[in-house]
């Protein structure tokens, strides 16, 4: 076997009907049938999925973990954007 | 009638059990962590058919014997699997091959075996089938994989494809018990199967770009427990801890 590596994939496992795709975890595969497969026997053994979806790692792009402050901070001190201010009645319970 | 069912069910039980005992040999060795995994939920998959025939097995018998009995306290000449399932694994290429040689066996036998007139052969085979054609879309995957690979991953496959072909006519023999079980709706007419199998492996062979071995003297002999030297090792490996420990519990 050659010394060259699969490439790496992402995968991503919908657990249930009508929610959405989670990411599982990652696999080598040679390409997307494969990794399919692979994904089939490395993540879904526990009868935790209904659908799968692989991508190509090298397809993901990712924000950058520096750039936290901009990105994310200014949502801190705008609590208004949680509709927390509203009352509940008790009939309705938990939302 | 009984003798023979407990024949048939024994050949079902053991032919699942060597070659999944087989693969599990592969656990922590596979050539990457995902096929490691892959051959080893196979094997899984095997060992529950072979638990579920065993079980049966012995009910038929009647003599009180559970399908661990039947696994770990019986002789090679006792069992009744195929020589195929007992060949070694050798290196990825000969157990894809012999997996997929078993597999395009397994899968149209089992939808016939749906049809059987035993319901809990019926039920068995009904389960076993769902893993079986996920086992053969694996085997498939990979005969072709590497037959139309690169150089080596195919000398290496028609390697063993021809070393393994010996032991294919035996999948489709017959003796007095498929007769008997024939008759009453209860077994598969294996003559029914082999074109099934003949179309499915050309098919593959042709795909994969290798060539079908020409050789037409076949060996025999696993259904009536006649056995090539694997299984005795095979066996000492499996049934040494219950020998050993004859209290031991799972």
């Amino acid at each position: 076997m050659s010394k060259k590596n699969w490439p790496l994939w992402e995968v991503f496992i919908r657990s249930k009907q009508g929610l959405s795709h989670k990411h599982a975890g990652s696999l080598h595969a040679a390409d997307e049938k494969m990794a399919i497969e692979n994904a089939r026997d490395v993540y879904t053994r526990r009868m935790e999925g209904v659908s799968i979806w692989v991508v190509e790692s090298k397809h993901i792009h990712a924000s950058n973990p520096l750039e936290q402050g901009e990105l994310f901070e200014p949502a801190n001190d705008k609590v208004y954007r949680h509709p927390t201010f509203y009352d509940i009645p008790d009939e309705i319970g938990h939302m | 009638m009984q003798s023979a069912l407990f024949d048939y069910t024994l050949r079902l039980g053991d032919t699942s059990l060597i070659i999944g005992h087989r693969l599990s040999e592969w656990c922590g060795h596979g050539p990457v962590l995902e096929q490691d995994i892959a051959l080893i939920n196979i094997a899984l998959d095997l060992v529950g058919q072979a638990k579920s025939f065993l079980e049966y097995a012995g009910e038929v018998e009647g003599k009180e014997r559970d399908a661990d009995t039947l696994a770990y306290r019986r002789l090679e000449r006792e069992f009744r699997n195929v020589l195929l399932s007992e060949q070694p694994n050798e290196d990825f290429a000969f157990t894809i091959v012999r997996q997929f040689l078993f597999d395009a066996f397994q899968y149209p036998f089992y939808q016939r075996l749906t049809q059987s007139k035993d319901a809990q052969i019926a039920a068995i085979a009904e389960k076993s089938l769902k893993e079986v054609t996920y086992h053969l879309r694996f085997s498939s995957e990979w005969m072709i994989r590497l037959g139309d690979g690169t150089a080596e991953s195919k000398a290496k496959m028609q390697t063993a494809l021809n070393e393994l072909w010996m032991f294919t006519g035996e999948l489709f023999e017959m003796n007095e018990t498929d007769e008997m079980l024939i008759k009453e709706g209860i077994a598969v007419d294996l003559n029914e199967i082999k074109p099934l199998w003949e179309q499915r492996v050309s098919s593959i062979l042709e795909e994969a770009t290798l060539t079908q071995p020409t050789t037409t003297w076949m060996q025999s002999g696993g259904k009536k427990g006649i056995h090539t030297e694997y299984l005795g090792y095979i066996l000492a490996e499996m049934q040494y801890l219950p020998r050993a420990y004859p209290d031991a519990k799972w």
